[in-house]
Parts: structure tokens; C-alpha cells; sequence
């Protein structure tokens, strides 16, 4: 018992817990929007790998590390336009659609990977975000300037869209778009854009993996995390702030797992499967969403196309 | 640009939409193919021929087919009531370990009963196997409206995980050198082979039984009426009285044994064993190959050998010019999304 609580007073785990935290936070934020537009967005998983990939490769061709999240972002934004094209204008199910953004942003960045590096055994390496040592604050001077855009990020996007025009028109697009192409508002536009905003947000969500918490790109490197935050979004109530603290509980049970792996268990005195910690996160997932499912306010019109005229 | 409903789609367009979708689809990829180098007339020949072009090619895809027209058919039967399991994956090993803690553990001889017996109880415990992991998913939706896309992804990895922890432990093969894999099963549970000289077995037969088993139970009996009408609108088949969770009850358990029965499957056709990565993502190339089948069961088995052609030629094909195996799930990838649009614009026409 003294061991949970030593580590839990530990600066190294709480390092581990923002920065496990922090492609989650962008990856939920992204995941926010285009369901507050009214637009699930499945493709997330792949975007993830295509944004670590694109951002990836452009830094180690010659651009800057900012350069490289900004390519990650476009690489996003445009599988976002390619969901928006089918789910807004042409209704496809949005299930469907994301799915297979996912595996055709998957299949893309492996293929282009192999075509990049046909014959490589360890993957190359590029110079990654350094630590913003200089920095004051304890925990987060361990960490690089993405996590510190992440947490950044939440009271911004929380602002637009509940305190502007913009953040307001889109929410309505997604309780009733009826209503707001009444207002005047264009619909499809507006979810253009919240899924592309969205998607970019994933897109450097993914990045995250391949500039900052390691320094090379391999197939797996997502793993799971992009579903993960599709959870998270459902526990947060496609609120923000709730995001934050969702992805925060997520990253704590992972650096928990990571550790109780280390120590074989030694913290419960039990010896267990390793591969038991490391479905504990995936577990937490779940149980979290039975137990928000209940009270869980969807947007309104979420999964739902919108042809005019047509009820 | 709006859509505009179709009075009802024609017959033609119905047939020409799966073959634009193809033409699109390998137009698209030829790009990424010139990109790699490679002379795209040549990568293409190649591919169509180390897929289907020889008496080993069609075996071979065959085989591979196999697994994919069974989650193919999990998929197809669920997504047409509406229940999107994206599970199958977790559905096809928790099939494939039940199939061999029947029929290999207990000293590597399985349960002491006959061996028809002991085939059935194999087959029996991989599809119940299969139908339990989906059916908390289903009633997690019905009961609480838990989201079942999300629950059946999660589980996917959790079952994976619990896969691993087995084959470190009481199902390891201590004879196996270390690797990861599973005690085998008894050899008198091997499903036979269909054609000498190649890995075709007799599941494939199975695999189109069951195709048209499938086609029959939608078309004519009372379920798959309660089925499409819970696929074409819950509520209203609520109002006209279906048993709308009885219906998502008996569609999960349906589904998530035709995921178990592939796992069972590949085991006893093909592998013998269970080891990490004895699917190379069947479960998600069902969803696939349901959408491409435009959710028909007999349609299943064409995409089935259309994605496992793909597969297997692919190999062949990067062997010979410099274009990696990954193009197989580019092109399946796009003729997902072109068959999609394909679909839809048989149903709609676009106006200004």
C-alpha cells in the first residue's frame, strides 16, 4: 500500500500521465467538434497514423518540428474533407465512412512508408521536441510544447464554442440543422468545416506520437488510441473540460498499468499476466461509458444526414 | 447540389455500380503504383495473375477466402440490423481458443469422447464463444444505449491481450521453442483438405452453406423479416410491433458465431494452432467485404474472393517489382469508399 502511495507522490509518474495524456486530449478535442457539428467521426484511428506519419516525414526531410505539425494538421484536415464529402453531402452512413477513412489513412501512410523506406530494419530517427526544461512548473517542465499546445487548446476550443458566433452555429447544426438553415446558416458548410478543424486536431494528435513522445514512425504506434478517444468523448458529454479530465483519468490507469508491469503487481502483492494491466485502460473505457451512457446528451442530430427538404 | 430520390434504381445501374467502383478503384491506385516505380501495366498483370492467374494463385485465395467470407457474412448479417459490429476480430479468437481448449488441451488428445462427438462440442464452443463476446456489446446498447461500435473495438484489444496472456500461459505449447502459440489441436479434428496439393479445405464449403443459409434465413423465414424492418428503422418497427431487442438479441448471437465459427475454422483448416497473428485483420476486411456485398450474403462470397485475390496477389506481386504488399490495402480501402458512392448514386441522382 505505502508502494501506491510513494508513486503517486512521484513527479516521474505524473510526467508519464500528461504525457500518455497528451495525444489524447487533441484526439478527443478533434473528435469533440465533429460530433458537436452533428458528424461521427470514425476515421480517427487512421487520421492518427496518417498524422504521425505526414509529420513524421516532412521533419525528416529537411523541415521544422512546427513545420511537421502543421503538415500533420493539413494531412487531417484534408481526410476530413474526404469524410465531410461523404457523410455531408452525399449522407453516407458516417459509421461506414469513418471506417474506411481508417483504413484507407492506414493503408496509405504504410504504403507510403514502405515506398519511402523499402529496405530499412530499425526504423529512422528524427531530433524530436526537446522538454521545456527551462520552465519553472514541476511535471510540466518535463514536457515538450505540444502537451503544453494540448492543455492550451481546451479552454480555447471550450471558448469558441460556447462564447462565439461561430462555436454557436455550430452546436446548432448539430441539435437541429432544420432550425438553423432557417436562421440563415449553411449547414453543410459549417460541418465541413467542424470535421475538417477536427480531423486536423487528430491529425497532430498523431504527430504527438512521432515528434515529441518518440522519434520515429512504426506501424502500431496508435494502437487503440483513437477509438479510446472516441470513448472519451461520450464521457466527457462533448464538453471540453471533461474531455481533459477523461483523457487525465485515462492516461492515469496507463501510467499506472506501465508501472504495476514494472513492479510485476508488486502493489497488490499479486503476480499476474502483464497483459492483464494493459487491458485495464481499455476496461476503465468501457465501464466509463455504462456508467455515463444513461445521461448521455448526444447531439441531437449526430449520425444524421441532411438533405434539405427531406424529412 | 442536392440529392434527389430515385423512383426505384435500375437493374443495370445495379449491376454497373460494383464494376465502376473496381474501374475507379485500380485507376486510382495505378497512381500510387507509378509512384513506386513500378510499370503499372505490368504490377497489374502481376497482381490479377498471383491472385487468380494459376492452379495455386486460386487455391491460395481460396483459402484465404475462406475466413473472409465467415466474417464477412458476421458482418453483413449485423450491419443489416443496424448493429455495427467492428468486433469481429476479438470475436474470431475468442472462436478460434474455444475450438482448441476442446480439442487440444487435456494432453494435447482434447475432451476423452469420439471424435465426431468431439468436433461438434469444438465447433459448438467456438461459435458460443463468438456469440457471448457480442452479445454484452448488443445488450449494453439495448438496456443502456451504450454505443456498440465503441464497446466491440475495445473489446477487440482486450480479447487480443487475454489471447496473449493464454499462450504465455495454460495454453502455451511448451514444445514450440518459446514462441507464442497454442497447444495444437488433435489431428482428428482437422478439417480435410478440398483439392490435393493445396491448403483448401473443406471449411470453404461450409463458408458457402452457410452463405446461402444466410440469404435464405433474410428472404423467407419470420427473423429476417424482423430483421430488415429493424435495419430500415427501429422505431417504426417498434410501432408495428416487432420484438425490436429480442431481434438485436438473436442478430448478436448470430453474428458473433459466425465470427467464432471462422476463428474454429482456421484452426482446424488451416493453422492447427492458435498463435497471435494468425488473422492478418479478417475481422475488419468483413466489414469491408459486407459493404462491397452491398450487405447481400450470396454477394459476400464474390468480395470475399475479390479481397482475398487482392491479398494474396499482392504478395506475389511485390516478389516480383518494387511495389510494397500494402497497395493490396490501399485498393481494398478505396473500393470501399467507391463502392459506397457507387452505391448510393444508384439511388439517388445528384441535381443542381
Amino acid at each position: 500500500m505505502s508502494e501506491t502511495l510513494e508513486l503517486l507522490a512521484s513527479a516521474p509518474f505524473w510526467v508519464a500521465v500528461l504525457r500518455i495524456a497528451t495525444p489524447l486530449i487533441l484526439g478527443t478535442l478533434g473528435v469533440l467538434l465533429c460530433e458537436r457539428a452533428g458528424v461521427l467521426n470514425l476515421g480517427i484511428e487512421g487520421i492518427m497514423v496518417a498524422g504521425a506519419f505526414a509529420g513524421w516525414v516532412a521533419v525528416y526531410q529537411g523541415a521544422s518540428l512546427w513545420a511537421g505539425v502543421g503538415v500533420a494538421a493539413l494531412t487531417g484536415a484534408a481526410f476530413g474533407l474526404l469524410h465531410a464529402a461523404l457523410t455531408v453531402s452525399l449522407g453516407l452512413s458516417q459509421h461506414v465512412s469513418g471506417l474506411g477513412i481508417t483504413l484507407l489513412a492506414t493503408s496509405l501512410a504504410s504504403y507510403a512508408y514502405r515506398v519511402s523506406f523499402p529496405k530499412v530494419d530499425s526504423p529512422p530517427t528524427i531530433q524530436p521536441f526537446a522538454p521545456l526544461a527551462g520552465w519553472p512548473i514541476p511535471v510540466l517542465n518535463a514536457q515538450t510544447a505540444l502537451t503544453v499546445l494540448a492543455l492550451l487548446l481546451v479552454p480555447l476550443v471550450a471558448w469558441l464554442l460556447m462564447r462565439t458566433p461561430l462555436g454557436l452555429a455550430w452546436r446548432m447544426v448539430g441539435e437541429n440543422p432544420a432550425a438553423a438553415e432557417g436562421q440563415g446558416l449553411n449547414v453543410a458548410a459549417l460541418r465541413y468545416g467542424a470535421v475538417m478543424a477536427g480531423s486536423a486536431l487528430m491529425g497532430v494528435a498523431g504527430a504527438f506520437l512521432t515528434l515529441s513522445a518518440f522519434n520515429a514512425f512504426y506501424f502500431n504506434m496508435v494502437n487503440g488510441r483513437g477509438w479510446v478517444c472516441v470513448a472519451l468523448v461520450v464521457f466527457a458529454s462533448w464538453r471540453p473540460g471533461k474531455a481533459l479530465l477523461g483523457a487525465l483519468l485515462f492516461a492515469f490507469f496507463d501510467a499506472l498499468q506501465l508501472r504495476l508491469q514494472q513492479t510485476g503487481g508488486g502493489a497488490f502483492g499479486l503476480e499476474l499476466p502483464y497483459q492483464l494491466y494493459l487491458m485495464l485502460p481499455y476496461a476503465m473505457a468501457i465501464v466509463a461509458l455504462v456508467l455515463v451512457a444513461r445521461r448521455a446528451a448526444y447531439p441531437q442530430a449526430l449520425m444524421k444526414p441532411y438533405r434539405k427538404g427531406e424529412r | 447540389m442536392r440529392l434527389e430520390r430515385r423512383d426505384r434504381p435500375s437493374r443495370l445501374a445495379l449491376l454497373a455500380a460494383p464494376l465502376a467502383a473496381v474501374a475507379v478503384t485500380l485507376a486510382l491506385s495505378s497512381l500510387l503504383v507509378a509512384w513506386a516505380g513500378a510499370p503499372v501495366g505490368r504490377a497489374y498483370a502481376l497482381l490479377i495473375e498471383g491472385g487468380f492467374g494459376s492452379r495455386f494463385a486460386l487455391t491460395e485465395t481460396l483459402t484465404r477466402a475462406t475466413p473472409l467470407i465467415l466474417t464477412g457474412l458476421s458482418a453483413a448479417l449485423a450491419f443489416r440490423a443496424r448493429l455495427y459490429n467492428i468486433g469481429i476480430e476479438g470475436q474470431l479468437y475468442a472462436g478460434a481458443i474455444a475450438a482448441v481448449a476442446v480439442g487440444g488441451l487435456h494432453g494435447g488428445s482434447g475432451f476423452a469422447a469420439p471424435a465426431p462427438l468431439l468436433f461438434a462440442l469444438m465447433i459448438g464452443a467456438a461459435m458460443a464463444a463468438g456469440a457471448l463476446l457480442l452479445l454484452g456489446p448488443a445488450l449494453l446498447k439495448s438496456r443502456f444505449g451504450v454505443d456498440e461500435v465503441v464497446t466491440t473495438l475495445l473489446l477487440n484489444f482486450i480479447v487480443l491481450l487475454a489471447v496473449s496472456a493464454l499462450l504465455d500461459g495454460p495454453m502455451k505449447d511448451p514444445t514450440a521453442m518459446g514462441w507464442p502459440q497454442s497447444v495444437a489441436l488433435q489431428d482428428s479434428l482437422q478439417l480435410d483438405k478440398l483439392v490435393p496439393r493445396s491448403r483448401v479445405h473443406t471449411g470453404l464449403l461450409a463458408a458457402l452453406a452457410l452463405s446461402a443459409a444466410l440469404w435464405a434465413l433474410l428472404r423467407f423465414t419470420t427473423l429476417g423479416f424482423e430483421i430488415r424492418a429493424v435495419g430500415s428503422g427501429a422505431r417504426a418497427a417498434a410501432f408495428a410491433g416487432m420484438p425490436v431487442a429480442a431481434t438485436a438479441v438473436k442478430v448478436a448471437l448470430l453474428s458473433g458465431a459466425l465470427a467464432g465459427l471462422a476463428g474454429a475454422v482456421e484452426v482446424a483448416g488451416r493453422t492447427g494452432y492458435v498463435t497471435l497473428d494468425m488473422s492478418p485483420g479478417y475481422g475488419m476486411s468483413g466489414v469491408v467485404i459486407a459493404m462491397l456485398a452491398m450487405l447481400n450474403p450470396l454477394a459476400v462470397v464474390a468480395a470475399a474472393v475479390f479481397v482475398a485475390g487482392m491479398l494474396v496477389g499482392a504478395d506475389s506481386m511485390s516478389r516480383a517489382v518494387a511495389v510494397p504488399t500494402y497497395i493490396a490495402d490501399v485498393i481494398v480501402a478505396i473500393a470501399l469508399i467507391g463502392m459506397l458512392v457507387a452505391t448510393l448514386l444508384t439511388q439517388y441522382r445528384i441535381r443542381r
